[in-house]
């Protein structure tokens, strides 16, 4: 039931083209751009330079054949979708493709009855509606959101070859967040200085809680309620969520309806039971909040081939919780020697970075691996040194080096278990 | 959850939180403008947070920075007098989560036996008749009786309330929240009382004839109890 699982029921290389492509006779497809339902685009029936198109419209849409789609897990009813990293190029998600992960399904929450209640060690227990929210000086930022289980399918020795970068790594996305600096409403109701914890609820149906320390609630939390430009999605916690910059998903809060300062945690089920880390000494780490740095290749991977030798782009994300990435490098020999890789502008603390690099593909077997090092001096370790560093029963946290296969044929697949 | 006072007692609250009180918009500095705000400092550093009521131990967070990192425009009021003031009838029916030591639990009081018919007709069509079935959690399991092999083996088998599970507590604040799926929150204080009575006894923490209440249930020792320690990631060269 965790955001552990990858989705079964993968669709083979076959039959995404069929249904995403229509073209299955063509056999390979090359970057993402080409990868569009052909017949889709064929439909127009006249020049469209010869007739005047369509007028303007009050909600846009993509185009005919653009179906980029969220992954849903595989249980009944899932608690999880994963953004199609595949599909996507830049840093932004689209908020209509920001993964979920929801512990009581998606609530739904009228705006006019909305209430943040918060009370504990205040001088002035309060009740914001959302217009109170709205009318406090507001900050937006980019910042990457990453549950702490994603990714930890990459931790077994054989995850199928015919994986996405959706499959692996799609519950990873990126918005501008907008909203109220938590430090400003704490600072409105009046904080006891003895006060160390606050405890974040949500108002779904699983009344999902956090404890979360209070030293990030005054660094740089947000309580937002915008998500790229518009209101925050009923998906990402509408009308108002806490987001916490770098850190683990399940502790940016969705539905916010109450923040009880206190000054010790509550010990939740989902920061006891689950979202803790076993090591192998038989402890279990508790409390692990930031997301250490990260990468992947989001092209050349599965389901996509590279259709002829020659100059090809590597593009991929990187990302750090724990503030700006500073380098990534690539490698197509499975590890044995590395190129640094162009990062593009623009690159934020806490945010998704695009890395981009050039690479002639002669022909032969490759394998593509990316390497992300963050400020603070920490390099995304391979395989062995992460599980070596925590144990084998390991699961949250899997930020290892990610690898893709490209065979002689072009085709690419999802290397983990081949070089392990 | 409610409090009669706020015992701070014993509470090292170190100089990072000091100034939480009352963060002044005179402050203001521009973090845009400055370089990564962790350049230069040393890895590790950060503000150290009180877990264990008894200071038994603490967290370190060496990626959280003394704040606001949003400062306040210049010419901020001291208070913007948003809000609604939240009496004690406003604020009770939603403070009702439940601590470690037993603060915020009901009156009320339930045994195994009775636990027993609540679990046969509200939890076992998803977590089994005997709690070990599934197709949901399994919640019932001592195995393996000695250490913690959780990190170490990866086969090492369902993480139960009674081979994982640190606080007894955190039974009764989990069930009033989500608990049954279906109608979440919807047991009384008596039937969540008595089926943890039963989850308890089935993973033989408990007698199968204990009241469980307020009282008892705080004073649980659950086997997995001092297995949790604080995160020691602290970014910089060390993979851990």
């Amino acid at each position: 039931m965790d955001s552990a699982d990858p989705p079964r029921g993968r669709l083979s290389r076959r039959a995404w083209l069929t249904t995403t492509s229509g073209v299955v006779a063509a056999g390979l497809v090359g970057t993402r751009f080409d990868a569009v339902d052909l017949s889709a685009r064929q439909v127009p029936a006249q020049d469209p330079r010869s007739i005047p198109g369509r007028p303007p419209s009050e909600l846009g849409s993509r185009a005919p054949g653009e179906r980029p789609r969220r992954l849903p897990g595989p249980q009944v009813p899932s608690s999880s979708s994963r953004s199609p990293l595949h599909e996507l190029d830049g840093i932004i998600t689209p908020a209509d493709l920001h993964f979920e992960r929801h512990h009581g399904g998606v609530p739904e929450i009228r705006p006019d009855g909305y209430e943040l209640l918060v009370h504990g060690m205040v001088d002035r227990p309060t009740v914001f509606t959302l217009s109170d929210l709205r009318r406090f000086p507001a900050v937006s930022r980019l910042a990457f959101l990453e549950c702490s289980g994603n990714g930890n399918g990459t931790l077994r020795r054989d995850p199928s070859p015919e994986s996405t970068p959706q499959e692996i790594d799609g519950l990873l996305s990126t918005s501008e967040w907008l909203g109220v600096p938590l430090s400003t409403l704490l600072r409105e109701v009046g904080v006891r200085p003895t006060a160390s914890w606050l405890l974040a609820e949500g108002g779904d149906a699983a009344l999902l809680a956090r404890s979360i320390p209070l030293a990030k609630g005054m660094d740089d939390a947000l309580v937002a309620y915008g998500q790229n430009g518009e209101a925050t999605r009923p998906e990402q916690g509408y009308p108002a969520r806490l987001f916490l910059p770098g850190w683990e998903g399940n502790t940016n809060v969705k539905w916010l309806r109450r923040i009880e300062v206190s000054d010790r945690p509550t010990m939740t089920r989902e920061e006891t039971s689950r979202y803790t880390d076993p090591l192998a000494d038989g402890t279990a780490r508790q409390f692990s909040f930031a997301m250490d740095a990260k990468s992947i290749i989001t092209f050349p991977s599965f389901p996509y081939a590279l259709p002829d030798r020659g100059w090809w782009e590597v593009r991929g994300l990187a990302w750090s919780g724990r503030g700006r990435i500073t380098r990534v490098e690539v490698s197509a020999d499975g590890g044995r020697s590395w190129a640094d890789a162009r990062l593009q502008d623009p690159v934020l603390p806490k945010c998704t970075t695009r890395f981009r690099h050039l690479w002639r593909w002669n022909g032969s077997q490759a394998f593509l691996m990316s390497r992300a090092t963050d400020e603070t001096g920490y390099v995304q370790p391979m395989w062995d040194m992460l599980v070596g560093a925590r144990g084998a029963g390991t699961s949250y946290h899997a930020n290892h080096v990610r690898t893709w296969k490209v065979a002689r044929t072009g085709e690419v697949t999802f290397a983990q278990g081949e070089l392990a | 959850m409610r409090r009669a006072g706020l015992a701070a007692a014993g509470l090292a609250v170190l100089a990072a939180l000091a100034a939480c009180g009352a963060p002044d918009g005179s402050q203001e500095r521009d973090r845009a403008e400055e370089p990564a705000r962790t350049e230069g400092a040393t890895p590790g550093a950060g503000a150290t947070v009180p877990v264990e009521a008894d200071g038994s131990w603490s967290l370190r967070l060496a990626d959280v920075s003394e704040g606001p990192a949003w400062p306040l425009p210049a010419g901020s009021p001291e208070r913007f007098g948003l809000g609604t003031a939240a009496g004690a009838g406003r604020i009770a029916p939603w403070d009702r989560d439940v601590r470690p030591d037993g603060t915020g639990l009901p009156p009320g009081s339930g045994r195994a036996a009775d636990g027993e018919r609540v679990w046969i007709a509200k939890c076992s069509a998803c977590h089994g008749p005997t709690g070990t079935e599934g197709p949901n959690d399994r919640l019932v399991g001592r195995e393996p009786r000695e250490g913690f092999p959780f990190g170490a083996e990866p086969r090492a088998g369902p993480r139960t309330v009674g081979n994982y599970w640190p606080y007894a507590t955190t039974l009764f604040d989990y069930i009033t929240r989500a608990m049954p799926q279906n109608v979440p929150g919807s047991l009384t204080a008596d039937e969540t009382y008595a089926v943890i009575a039963w989850i308890l006894a089935r993973n033989e923490i408990v007698a199968d004839d204990v009241v469980m209440d307020a009282s008892t249930l705080a004073a649980v020792r659950m086997p997995a109890a001092g297995r949790f320690v604080p995160d020691d990631r602290r970014g910089g060269p060390e993979v851990r």
